[in-house]
C-alpha cells in the first residue's frame, strides 16, 4: 500500500512484516523512532506474538539478542553511533556464533567531538566484524532490505546490518509501498535455524577453540560471507519477481554505460549524485554512479566490472580513516588492482554537514579535468582549520580544539543550512 | 520541483508542518519530501524544517536553500536568523503575525519580492481560538494553501485527520480553514489596491 511516511515508520512496519519473535533494543538517535513504532506495534498487539525487550544499554541489546536468536527465535535490534560501540563485543560473538539476528543502522558520527548528525563512521567501525552490512539508498530500499535481510540472515546462518542514513533517510516523510502480510509471509518462510538451544535436547553453543581449529572457524565465517555474493542478487531477484521493484542486490549503476567517470558512493547520496550525474549529462560529461548495496561482502568483481571501461573513478564517501585516508575506496582499489585508473578519494558529509548538489558538480568538474586531489574534503572550511593551526604552534597551551573551531565558526543558529 | 522551507522554534511543531504538507501534497498524487533540520531539538530554539514537492521521485537529499516558499510560524525570528536566505524572487512568504512586514521591521525586505505573494495571518490567535493552544503549525498551512494553491484546503484537512485523531484533528481542521479564508480575503485586498 501506497503511504506518505516517515522512514523510521517505515522500517518499523517492514520488521513487523517479517513476524519477529524478539525485540530488543536501547534508544539512542537518530534509531529512536524505529524501536519507538515497533513497541507501539508489540504493545496494541498489532505484532503478536513478539516478546519486546527494554534493556539497560546497548551491550545488553546485543546479549539478549544473542540468547534470544539461539533459542532459535527471529530476532531484531538497532542502534547507532556510540551506540554500536558499546555494544561491539558483542557484535562480534553474534557472527562468530553464527545468529542471524537482523540490525538496523541509522548511521550517524562517532565522538568526540558528540555529534548526533548523519556519516558512515558506526558502520565502517564494525566492516571486519562479521556481519554483513547492507546500505539503503531510499526510504522504500530501507524498506525492502530489511525484509531481504532476515531471509538472507537466516539462510545464510549470519547477522546482517541494514544500514540507513540517520536523519536524512529516517526522519524524512517520503512516499513508501508497504508490501501485504500475505506476501511478505510468501517471500520470507519461518526460520529454521541450524542450531538451537532447547533444554529437552541440551547443546552448547559458544565453545572456547583453541589454535586447532580457530582458522577454520574464522575461515568458515568468510566463505558463507563469499557465498552470500550469489545469495544477495538472487534474493534481490525473488524480491523484485514478488514486489516488483528492484531493491538491494550488489551494486546499482546509473547512467554508467560510456562513462568515463563514475562516482561510487554508498547510502542516500546516490540520491543528490544522480541528480548532478544528470546535470552534467546536460552538459556533455561523460559520467554515472556506482551505489554499493552490498558493502560486507565487499563484492570485488562486481565493482571491477562496473568500473573497469572508464578513465577514472571518484569514491565519495562519508566515512575517514584517520592517517590513512578513505575507508571505501581503500576496498574499491582493490577491486581495480592492476587497471590503470584516476582515483580520487573525496571525504563528504562527516558530522552531518550537508553534501550539496553545487559542491558535488563543482568537485566532479575538477575531477574530469584530473585536477582533484587525490584525497579531497569536500567544502571543508580551511580558514577555521589554518586558525587552529596557527594557534597551536603559536602556543603550547592552545586549550581544546572542538571549542576552540565553535569559537572561530560564531553562533550557528543564524545560518539556515 | 517545489522547495517549501518552514522555520520556527521547537515546540511550535515545525517539523510536523513539513510532514503535514508532504502529506498532503501525496494525496493529491504528488511526490513529497519532508525532513527536518536534523537538530538537537530543544524548546524555543531556532528549528527549520523541509518540503519538497514534485510530479517524479524526489531524489536530492540536500537542505534547501532556494525555497519557492517560506512559511515564518514565528516572527521573532526575523531578526535572529536570516530566514529569507535564498528566496526566489517570485516567491512566497507567510508569517504567522497580526503585524504587517513594515511593523514587523522587514519592510525594505519585503519590497524585494511580489508584494502580493507576501503575507501575514495571525495564525497563533486563530489556533487559541480553535485548540486552546498557540500551535500555529496546521493553523499556517490553510493559510499556504490560500496564498499559493499549491495544494488544497482539502488535502490540508486529510493531512490532519491523517496525522490526529479527535478534537484536536478538528480543532486544528477548523483552524486552517478559518486561516484559509483570512488569507483569501486579505489577498482579494492586495489585488484591489494593487488594482487601484
Amino acid at each position: 500500500m501506497l503511504k506518505q511516511t516517515e522512514g523510521s515508520r517505515a522500517v518499523a512496519e517492514a520488521v513487523a512484516l517479517c513476524r519477529p519473535d524478539v525485540i530488543c533494543a536501547y534508544p539512542i538517535s537518530p534509531q529512536t523512532h524505529i524501536v519507538e513504532g515497533l513497541g507501539e506495534l508489540v504493545k496494541r498487539g498489532d505484532l503478536a506474538p513478539c516478546e519486546f525487550i527494554n534493556v539497560e544499554s546497548e551491550f545488553a541489546a546485543m546479549s539478549v539478542a544473542i540468547g534470544s536468536s539461539a533459542t532459535g527465535a527471529r530476532t531484531y535490534t538497532a542502534t547507532a553511533s556510540q551506540g554500536l560501540l558499546f555494544m561491539a563485543e558483542a557484535v562480534y560473538n553474534a557472527s562468530g556464533l553464527g545468529l542471524p539476528i537482523v540490525m538496523t543502522i541509522a548511521n550517524r558520527a562517532i565522538g568526540a567531538p558528540i555529534n548526533i548528525w548523519n556519516d558512515h563512521s558506526d558502520s565502517m567501525s564494525q566492516r571486519d566484524s562479521g556481519w554483513l552490512q547492507l546500505f539503503a539508498e531510499t526510504n522504500q530500499e530501507a524498506l525492502d532490505l530489511h525484509i531481504q535481510a532476515f531471509k538472507l540472515a537466516e539462510e545464510l546462518s549470519m547477522p546482517v546490518m541494514v544500514c540507513m542514513d540517520g536523519f536524512i533517510l529516517t526522519h524524512a516523510y517520503e512516499r513508501v509501498d508497504i508490501p501485504d502480510q500475505a506476501e511478505v509471509d510468501a517471500f520470507l518462510p519461518p526460520y529454521q535455524p541450524r542450531q538451537v538451544l532447547d533444554p529437552t535436547e541440551p547443546v552448547s553453543i559458544g565453545a572456547m577453540v583453541g589454535p586447532e581449529a580457530f582458522m577454520e572457524v574464522r575461515y568458515l565465517a568468510h566463505a558463507k560471507q563469499l557465498s552470500a555474493l550469489e545469495r544477495i542478487p538472487r534474493i534481490a531477484e525473488e524480491f523484485e519477481a514478488r514486489f516488483g521493484r528492484k531493491s538491494g542486490g550488489l551494486v546499482r549503476g546509473y547512467r554508467c554505460e560510456d562513462a568515463e567517470t563514475i562516482v561510487v558512493a554508498l547510502g542516500s547520496v546516490i540520491g543528490t549524485l544522480k541528480d548532478t550525474v544528470d546535470a552534467l549529462r546536460a552538459d556533455g560529461v561523460a559520467i554515472g554512479v556506482l551505489g554499493i548495496q552490498s558493502y560486507r561482502p565487499f563484492p570485488l568483481a562486481a565493482v571491477r566490472a562496473a568500473l573497469q571501461a572508464a578513465k577514472r573513478v571518484v569514491v565519495l564517501e562519508k566515512s575517514f580513516c584517520v592517517g590513512l585516508g578513505g575507508v571505501v575506496s581503500t576496498d574499491v582499489r582493490l577491486a581495480l588492482s592492476g587497471l590503470q585508473l584516476h582515483g580520487y578519494t573525496v571525504v563528504a558529509g562527516l558530522g552531518g554537514r550537508a553534501i550539496t548538489q553545487a559542491s558535488l558538480e563543482r568537485m566532479l568538474r575538477d575531477a574530469v579535468a584530473d585536477l582533484l586531489q587525490p584525497l579531497t574534503f569536500l567544502d571543508l572550511d580551511w580558514r577555521i582549520v589554518q586558525r587552529q593551526l596557527e594557534r597551536e604552534a603559536q602556543t603550547r597551551k592552545s586549550g581544546p580544539v572542538a571549542e576552540n573551531l565553535l569559537r572561530d565558526v560564531g553562533p550557528v543558529a543564524a545560518k539556515v543550512a | 520541483m517545489l522547495q517549501i522551507r518552514f522555520h520556527g522554534r521547537g515546540g511550535q511543531g515545525v517539523v510536523t508542518a513539513a510532514e503535514l504538507l508532504a502529506i498532503a501534497a501525496f494525496e493529491q498524487g504528488r511526490h513529497a519530501q519532508a525532513f527536518p533540520s536534523f537538530g538537537s531539538e530543544r524548546t524555543g530554539a531556532p528549528v527549520v524544517a523541509f518540503c519538497r514537492i514534485d510530479d517524479r521521485e524526489i531524489r536530492l537529499r540536500e537542505p534547501i536553500l532556494a525555497p519557492d516558499v517560506l512559511i515564518i510560524q514565528d516572527p521573532t525570528l526575523l531578526h535572529q536568523v536570516d530566514v529569507f536566505q535564498g528566496l526566489q524572487p517570485d516567491g512566497y512568504v507567510l508569517i504567522n503575525s497580526k503585524r504587517s512586514f513594515d511593523d514587523l521591521g522587514v519592510g525594505e525586505i519585503a519590497k524585494r519580492f511580489r508584494r502580493e505573494r507576501l503575507l501575514t495571518v495571525a495564525a497563533t490567535e486563530i489556533a487559541l481560538k480553535h485548540l486552546g493552544r498557540p500551535l500555529p503549525n496546521a493553523v499556517l498551512l490553510g493559510g499556504f494553501a490560500a496564498l499559493t494553491g499549491l495544494v488544497t484546503l482539502d488535502a490540508v484537512a486529510h493531512a490532519i485527520r491523517a496525522k490526529f485523531s479527535g478534537k484536536v484533528a478538528d480543532g486544528n481542521v477548523a483552524a486552517a480553514a478559518e486561516a484559509h479564508e483570512v488569507v483569501r480575503h486579505a489577498m482579494l485586498e492586495v489585488a484591489d489596491a494593487q488594482a487601484n
